[in-house]
């Protein structure tokens, strides 16, 4: 088994306008992985965004270096799926972490965890251990659990929490599983662990604290509801 | 085999099963008693299940945690970041 000096773990950062929350994203990763120790890369792929993301991505990749930080940006919105796509064919590490560029997590856990069971993914849970959210009213709160049970009930899909846009993958289960998931949006976070189950992949996952958005508005209307069902029910009806 | 087809392949397995039992043709017979007894299952098992349903969802809201210190430590995150970023140069 390759010594941990020899991993190197590639963070892909899509981004639509996230001018205030990049430079703590890309701080609290930095720091992170000088803590463990482990070699890293961090690259952000904005959707060309109006808001400056890309000048403040600029003056970071100056600061850190262009070795860690990687500019490879799209011309308008292309969809998240796509994002992880391009992302990875820039990214030279073995182990791949995929996180939304608005929420702080625990990186270190995740690095963690994965060598303690040697996982093919590593994912994050809200559901289980000390995890939890902060910030969220009742009505917030039940909407979750209903839907994560309902997930539970039909998908059975081995993993307590689903809907989480922090994992860490290895680089080849990634690729597979880019392969045959179909959906789009978080639904398709859904679908990559279904399918990790059925292709018999390990996955560990490690309890996170879901602080809300560092700026800006979370967004949960009956769209989002609606949408979230329909989605779920074609997962059902096709994996 | 998806999901769905898990749950069908279930369903008619189950289903005919208690058709069979408690709607039986004459050859098939059970006593009577058994037989009014079979009949109201599927009733009695959604609402056994509904009632499950209630209970867990209910008790994982109760216990749904609230991480108050991790909300603290980000803000000092955020300001540590924000001044070592600013010492290095970045212009917010």
């Amino acid at each position: 088994r390759a010594d941990m000096a020899a991993d190197k773990f590639s963070v892909l950062l899509p981004t639509y306008n996230e001018r205030e929350n990049l430079p703590l994203v890309v701080w609290l990763l930095v720091r992170t992985f000088h803590q463990s120790g482990n070699n890293f890369e961090i690259i952000i792929i904005d959707d060309g965004s109006p808001d400056g993301t890309q000048e403040i991505a600029k003056q970071l990749e100056k600061i850190y270096g262009s070795d860690k930080i990687l500019l490879r940006p799209r011309p308008r919105k292309l969809g998240l799926g796509t994002a992880y796509i391009h992302g990875m064919k820039h990214a030279t590490g073995n182990f791949i972490v995929i996180m939304d560029a608005d929420l702080s997590h625990h990186v270190s856990l995740y690095l963690i965890k994965q060598k303690e069971g040697n996982f093919d993914i590593v994912s994050g849970t809200r559901y289980k251990g000390n995890g939890g959210v902060y910030g969220w009213d009742l009505k917030r709160k039940l909407i979750s659990r209903g839907a994560n049970f309902i997930t539970q009930v039909l998908l059975r899909p081995g993993a307590s929490d689903l809907t989480g846009s922090f994992r860490l993958y290895r680089k080849e289960v990634l690729q597979k599983l880019m392969e045959k998931c179909v959906s789009k949006g978080y639904v398709f976070q859904m679908e990559m662990i279904v399918r990790a189950r059925q292709l018999g992949y390990t996955i560990g996952e490690v309890p996170i604290s879901f602080v809300d958005r560092v700026y800006g508005e979370s967004k949960l209307g009956g769209n989002e509801i609606v949408s979230f069902l329909k989605g779920l029910l074609t997962l059902f009806a096709t994996t | 085999m998806t999901k769905l087809g898990q749950w069908l392949c279930g369903l008619v397995l189950l289903g005919s099963a208690w058709a069979a039992l408690a709607l039986a043709p004459p050859g098939l017979r059970l006593p009577a008693p058994y037989r009014q007894a079979l009949l109201p299952l599927p009733v009695y098992l959604l609402v056994a299940f509904g009632c499950y349903s209630l209970a867990t969802v209910g008790y994982r809201l109760a216990t749904f945690n609230d991480c108050e210190e991790a909300a603290a430590e980000l803000q000092e995150h955020i300001s540590a970041a924000r001044e070592d970023l600013r010492r290095q140069g970045l212009r917010f």
